[in-house]
């Protein structure tokens, strides 16, 4: 039986129903937020250490930024 | 355990529901309990890269009853004396210690997980903006010192690169603002979307700028999108725009 392909391993494929534009006056690009929006809307890509649980890791980014709540993507323990 | 973790701050916290569930690779080092022929090792870890059934270890954070995980691949890349190192590839929620248990009662000679790293995370893998603690902690000072934005941008990704694997909607802006509030998508506000779409997947919708607007169910097929010209497309799970970004574009007495 031929393996399952990964779901990285394959490229997307568009269709499109309807053509429009966008406003440029609301909203803008991902890559266009303020230093402020750009946290509040961002993730890092970590490399745990170790030693520490996900969550103790997760804690210590959120007290590194700052910030009032993190969350983490999938524990990676033992 | 070391490697790929990704760390949603704030508003994207919302999307890691999308990152649970996708793909896994990890490079993993199994430990045999007695000595067994190279060969044998490579044939039984062939035998693996398939669906499987696994039931979650004992110490899981998730129900212990018998379910199915898909190994997309199973390489073997080196073996010394008892040590086997491998590299699989996996759906998310696949136990590694328990696979490589699993492949220990095969062999017949027993096995555990001596070592783990993850090398990838959905659409996130251990090239290019990968980072360590130490590197947000001074990447962090930097900018609080130079409030240099290109500074922050090398450690932060946006929350939308999370969503790199999961099929995609693009939206009309004048849909944008009601999806916001809660309302599902109907077919007049898609405009494009990808063929992988199936009935009760997860898709994002999005604006033609690349914004995330929200994670929803698919409740029809792509094929079936393309040709609706009206009825609901996407159930709306979670919201992740702000309110208001996008100008309300709907008629109704009273919000």
């Amino acid at each position: 039986m031929p393996r399952t392909v990964a779901p990285w391993e394959t490229e997307p494929k568009i269709l499109v129903k309807a053509e429009d534009e966008t406003n440029p006056r609301y909203g803008h690009k991902p890559e266009e937020r303020s230093p402020k929006e750009c946290i509040k809307y961002g993730i890092i890509n970590l490399d745990k250490p170790a030693g520490p649980t996900s969550h103790e890791v997760a804690a210590w980014v959120k007290r590194i930024l700052n910030l009032q709540s993190v969350g983490h993507g999938g524990t990676l323990e033992a | 355990m070391t490697g790929i973790l990704p760390i949603a701050l704030e508003e994207s916290r919302k999307i890691v529901q999308a990152l649970l569930t996708s793909g896994k690779e990890y490079c993993c080092v199994m430990k045999l309990h007695r000595e067994a022929k190279e060969e044998r090792v490579k044939k039984v870890l062939n035998e693996f890269e398939d669906t499987i059934y696994q039931r979650p270890p004992l110490r899981a954070s998730v129900k212990r009853r018998l379910r199915t995980r898909t190994i997309y691949y199973l390489d073997f890349l080196e073996m010394v004396e008892r040590n086997v190192l491998f590299k699989v590839g996996c759906e998310g929620g696949t136990y590694i210690r328990k696979l490589c248990h699993d492949v220990g009662e095969v062999l017949g000679c027993g096995a555990h997980m001596q070592e783990l790293r993850r090398t990838r995370s959905g659409p996130f893998t251990e090239n290019g903006d990968m980072v360590t603690l130490h590197d947000v902690a001074y990447w962090f000072m930097e900018w609080q010192q130079k409030k240099d934005e290109t500074i922050l941008k090398q450690f932060i990704q946006p929350m939308e690169k999370a969503l790199a694997l999961v099929p995609k909607i693009y939206i009309r802006d004048s849909a944008v603002d009601a999806i916001c509030h809660g309302a599902n998508l109907t077919a007049p506000g898609v405009l494009s979307f990808e063929t992988k779409i199936r009935k009760n997947s997860m898709v994002a919708v999005l604006t033609l700028k690349g914004e995330a607007v929200a994670l929803s169910n698919a409740i029809s097929s792509a094929k079936e999108i393309l040709d609706m010209d009206h009825g609901i497309v996407a159930v709306s799970r979670r919201v992740l725009m702000r309110r208001g970004t996008y100008p309300k574009c709907w008629k109704s007495g009273d919000v």
